[in-house]
């Protein structure tokens, strides 16, 4: 990937122990790799925003072995063992880079002494209001304030009154009396999302977080900085006042809206979602998503959404629905259009319907305007799934070839779309519907799902598990986090239940289970060889992209991405 | 005989047995009133019919002493769902309780409960049939009684009531031995010679004109009393029934009207052991030891003479139910061991002191 | 090891080995028993005396001002053992000038009395003092839907206690003097 590979490590002393660390990172970071993190309370430090040291929360003490200043020689004690020059006054650890045989001392009743005396001076003017705070059980300043805080306050004066609800955006509220001016936010608006719409204004304890007269913070990244907010003063004008997020069970996913394939966090409470938030994932995209990807489950929660099988619009079983699949795909002259916004598994079981029908197949590409970062041009989750399964062998084009022509002319007599529209590709439902028989495959009802002959329910990343691979060929698996509508089977049983019944002696697919599919999936293609879903890890798996180095993918370089030189050179 | 002759028994019989039965109700009643003072509760004192309940003071104070709770125990007891378990043995199961009740309303037949002088000035008893063998027909009669609980218990085919059948059957033999010894100096005492009443409950009454035989005979009465309450299954001898160690005893398989029937003939029993007590060492009718009958001639005198028995009555039922909220229970060993090992050797030598103390005065007469 | 002392029995005399004495005795500890008092409490009519502190059923109080005091902060959701709490947050309406600076509310409140153990986790949680376990201790109803409390009825039976800190109104003072703000 892009990371730089740190090879390079020192040796440091933390609390008496040595410890190896990579050379020049800071010594928050050398305390994680470590294993001593929670040892260092800190507020303003991020690992992917720039270091500013204004909160004064993640103070060490620092000491390097004493050499003569003007011999270089080690100055020994009376054991013979090297003295430590140990810095007068603590330092910041996240602007303090570990150099060899560097000495840190994280815990020393002075030490404690000064993040006590920190934590007194933020809480003077903070309103405590923990019971009506969205970030409570997520905050900061709450985990740090119970390790030290001294549980009464000494502040006899009044407290500081500030706007309790400034709209700084369309998304984002900020709640400015509980503001610690970390300035996390000014830094992501600037550093990362490239929008500088944010800054502080006044000073002392009028300081306010504001944003640049006539300007909003609108941009499509401005959800970040509540996440990275480390109190609660920036919430979600979305997600505020709906749940405490300690209800919330969280379940790793994946972004669907790009090929990024932002690793995300879906937060759920009895089968509804709340929110959905970045994961942290350096190789795809840091800690960051876009505030579009986070609304994508609200379109599963709308009228629209499919919620039973159907036949001739009259809603059936299963498997009369099935029965109905399998008269219509035996009787010839198939037509498959396939989507790139199906999983790797239901791509692989698509591919064997279509190689056991001897169906025509296309596929569409949609294509979006890229944003730089985390949106990219390619607007689906796994196309390159579907090159590595084999349904397709070139990348889509973002209209229909052959098959248009095929089914306009009556040659194809059973249509299997999955996810299209057929009006929106240009082809007229009404005048179709004599020649074709459509069996359609989708979570949402549109013109297509109107005039199916089959409808089968899909259902939405959030209610089932698979994998998508991303623009970087990084294999991700995504699990299952709310229950699906009551009754529907995921696409992978559906299309398994087909090739079932399409190959009945033979009893093609007997697994039951995604990681039953994999053992079959890892036999058969080749580029998955010997992976294992239970192996892959959570961090995503790269691919060998090597086969297919020579295609023109549209996307554009984005924060992870780069496009090779050949596709320029095209 | 005119068509009269055949009617006035059968009215007089009908009257008898409404009456007793009104008295089984009322006796429940009164345990549980009693009950409840004793406890110091309230006791039953909200049930309420309507129209009598709802007159302004003396409505109120019924509804507080439960005067309608019989009613409405009654009702309960029709109008529940009858149960019959899967297991019992239907004929029998359902014949118990008949004959639990059957016997103790078939003694009351011979129970003289007050008395009228005919025409020829000769006092007659109230009864609905004098007959000369009065106490053999009641004892008799009344053991029949432990064939309800034994057949409760066999045919409930259950292990609960099959033990408090076997108690019943062991504690109703032991005891009557001991009460028929008790009972017999008492007719000794009565039949004098000249009189020819035999064993006639109504010779018994007759001969109590004076003192009471309660102070001629106390250790027979005593003997009596214990046996008496052993034969009721009352406590401190309620070994049947033993809800502590047997559920319900004979009756744990039965419910709505079966049990009430059970429920009842506990309560004749009672009220018949009472009358027989009464009877044989209170006097009857007769008002006090050592006073003559104060009952004026006629009617009115009837009338006292049967209030006057009623009274004692109850107080023996008041006694029953004193007892029973004060004492605990006996081990059934020691149920066993005071029947045969105490009450009957003291009944038979009760029985041989006053055989030889009968014929020392009677001697002492010729 | 502890010595055991076995202790003898003593033997009954004649007259207690009679059981008459002591039935008599027995006889008359009842009998006296007879002409005291009842104790009874006649319930519906005469109600017991609630002892304060009594944990009854849970309710939702309402400050002196006659305002809603529960902010939604759903710690007693969180902490209510058998789960018998159900809150729905919303936020004040900013239009609203006497409330607006307290932001939250509960929208929905729900108490499913058929579930509550009464063990007053929800009152020692509650970080505004909203819920309180009063003397209410019989309840009753004919469906399962009737048993679930919700926002209307809680209040109801909650009433108003006095409130020792005055939060909000302190907080609405100082946003409301210009020497403080900003």
């Amino acid at each position: 990937m892009l990371e730089v590979q740190v090879t390079d490590t020192v040796t440091i002393n933390v609390d008496g122990e040595l410890a190896q660390v990579p050379k020049g990172v800071n010594v928050i970071e050398a305390m994680r790799v470590v294993g001593k993190e929670k040892e260092i309370p800190h507020y303003c430090y991020h690992p992917k925003l720039s270091v500013v040291g204004n909160c004064r929360m993640c103070l060490v003490e620092v000491g390097n072995p004493m050499r003569d200043r003007q011999t270089g020689e080690a100055i020994l004690d009376e054991n013979g063992i090297q003295k430590i020059g140990w810095a007068p006054k603590p330092v910041i650890a996240c602007a303090t880079n570990v150099s060899e045989g560097m000495h840190v001392r994280t815990n020393t009743p002075s030490l404690v002494d000064c993040r006590n005396g920190v934590t007194e001076f933020l809480l003077i003017n903070h309103p405590l209001d923990c019971p009506i705070c969205d970030q409570a059980g997520e905050c900061r300043l709450q985990e740090f304030s119970a390790e030290h805080g001294r549980g009464y306050s000494r502040f006899k004066e009044e407290k500081n009154v500030k706007p309790k609800r400034t709209r700084l955006g369309p998304r984002v509220t900020l709640d400015d009396e509980r503001c610690i001016l970390c300035s996390r936010c000014v830094r992501f608006s600037q550093e990362v999302a490239k929008d500088d719409v944010l800054g502080f204004v006044d000073r002392g304890t009028y300081s306010t977080l504001t944003c640049y007269p006539g300007k909003e913070l609108s941009n499509n990244y401005s959800l970040n900085t509540v996440d990275i907010c480390p109190v609660g003063a920036l919430t979600s004008t979305d997600f505020r006042f709906k749940m405490r997020v300690w209800f919330l069970k969280r379940t790793h996913s994946i972004c669907t809206e790009s090929s990024v394939g932002s690793n995300t966090e879906i937060w759920s409470r009895e089968g509804k979602i709340y929110r959905i938030t970045p994961r942290r994932n350096d190789a795809v995209n840091d800690t960051w998503m876009t505030d579009s990807g986070r609304g994508l489950f609200k379109e599963f929660e709308s009228e629209d959404r499919l919620k039973s099988y159907s036949v001739d619009q009259v809603a059936k079983s299963l498997d009369d629905a099935i029965a109905a699949t399998r008269a219509l795909l035996e009787s010839g002259s198939v037509g498959v259009i396939g989507s790139a916004h199906s999983s790797l598994e239901e791509q692989y079981l698509l591919h064997k319907i279509v190689k056991h029908t001897g169906a025509s197949y296309e596929m569409i590409q949609h294509i979006g305007e890229g944003d730089g970062l985390l949106m990219s041009e390619d607007r689906t989750p796994n196309l390159r799934g579907a090159l590595i399964t084999g349904l397709i062998n070139e990348l889509p084009e973002t209209q229909l070839g052959q098959l248009k022509g095929a089914i306009e002319s009556g040659q194809i007599k059973t249509l299997l779309v999955f996810n299209e529209d057929l009006e929106q590709l240009g082809m007229d439902l009404s005048k179709l519907k004599e020649s074709v028989q459509v069996i359609y495959f989708g979570s949402s009802k549109n013109s297509t799902s109107e005039q199916a002959k089959v409808v089968f329910p899909s259902l939405s990343v959030f209610e089932k598990e698979g994998t998508f691979v991303n623009q970087n060929f990084i294999l991700q698996k995504f699990k299952q986090a709310i229950l699906p509508p009551m009754g529907l089977m995921s696409d992978c049983g559906v299309l398994k239940a087909i090739l079932n019944e399409l190959d009945k002696e033979s009893n093609a697919v007997a697994m039951a289970t995604v990681d039953e599919l994999w053992g079959e999936i890892s036999e058969n293609v080749e580029l998955l060889k010997s992976v294992r879903w239970s192996e892959i890890p959570e961090e995503g798996l790269a691919l060998d992209a090597e086969a297919f180095a020579n295609m023109n993918f549209v996307e554009t370089e984005n924060l992870k991405y780069k496009p090779k030189l050949v596709s320029e050179t095209i | 005989m005119s068509f009269l002759d055949y009617l006035l028994p059968v009215l007089y019989a009908l009257a008898m047995v409404g009456v007793f039965m009104t008295l089984c109700a009322y006796s429940v009643l009164a345990e549980r009133k009693v009950c409840s003072l004793i406890q110091r509760r309230v006791g039953p004192n909200r049930a309420k019919i309507p129209i009598v309940g709802h007159i302004p003071i003396i409505g109120k104070i019924l509804t507080r002493l439960g005067i309608f709770h019989p009613a409405a125990d009654g009702l309960k007891f029709l109008f529940k769902e009858e149960i019959t378990p899967q297991h019992v043995r239907i004929g029998y199961y359902y014949l118990a309780p008949i004959i639990a009740l059957a016997p103790a309303l078939t003694t009351m037949v011979v129970l003289p409960f007050g008395r009228y002088i005919d025409v020829n000035g000769m006092v007659q008893p109230i009864a609905l049939a004098n007959i000369d063998v009065g106490i053999l027909f009641i004892l008799a009669v009344s053991s029949l009684g432990v064939y309800g609980i034994v057949l409760a218990g066999w045919a409930s085919n259950s292990k609960y009531p099959f033990l408090g059948a076997i108690r019943s059957t062991a504690q109703m033999i032991s005891y009557e031995l001991a009460m028929g010894l008790s009972i017999l100096p008492v007719f000794l005492w009565a039949a004098s010679p000249g009189t020819d009443y035999g064993l006639s409950l109504f010779g018994v009454v007759l001969a109590q004109q004076g003192l009471w035989l309660i102070i001629w005979q106390p250790i027979s009465a005593l003997i009596f009393l214990v046996a008496i309450f052993a034969e009721t299954n009352r406590l401190p001898f309620d070994m049947a029934e033993s809800e502590t160690d047997l559920v319900g005893g004979f009756h744990t398989e039965y419910g709505a009207f079966k049990f009430g029937l059970f429920f009842v003939a506990e309560y004749a029993h009672i009220i018949m052991g009472s009358a027989l007590f009464v009877l044989l060492f209170l006097g009857g009718w007769h008002f006090l030891p050592g006073v003559a009958d104060p009952w004026p001639d006629g009617l009115l005198g009837i009338l006292c003479s049967i209030s006057w028995f009623m009274l004692k009555i109850f107080f023996m039922i008041f006694f029953f139910i004193w007892m029973r909220w004060s004492m605990p229970r006996f081990r059934y060993d020691q149920v066993m061991h005071l029947g045969w090992k105490i009450l009957l050797p003291l009944a038979v030598a009760n029985f041989v002191f006053y055989i030889f103390l009968i014929a020392f005065i009677d001697n002492l007469n010729y | 090891m502890a010595k055991t002392k076995v202790l003898e029995r003593k033997p009954l005399t004649f007259s207690e080995k009679t059981y008459i004495p002591q039935i008599a005795s027995g006889l008359a500890a009842t009998f006296v028993n007879m002409f005291k008092k009842s104790v009874t409490l006649e319930y519906p009519e005469v109600r017991p005396v609630i002892p304060e502190n009594y944990r009854g059923v849970p309710t939702l109080v309402k400050d002196p001002k006659g305002r809603v005091k529960c902010v939604s902060c759903q710690l007693c959701e969180f902490v209510c053992p058998p789960k018998a709490i159900r809150i729905m947050p919303s936020e004040i309406n900013e239009e609203d000038s006497d409330r607006a600076h307290i932001e939250k509310e509960p929208a929905a409140f729900d108490i499913n009395m058929l579930r509550c153990i009464y063990c007053g986790l929800c009152q020692e949680v509650c970080p505004e003092e909203a819920i309180f376990l009063q003397d209410t201790f019989s309840l009753s109803g004919y469906t399962r839907e009737e048993m679930v409390f919700g926002k209307d009825k809680l209040l109801k039976l909650g009433g108003t206690l006095p409130d020792n800190h005055f939060k909000w109104d302190k907080k609405k003072q100082a946003e409301e003097n210009p020497e403080c703000h900003h």
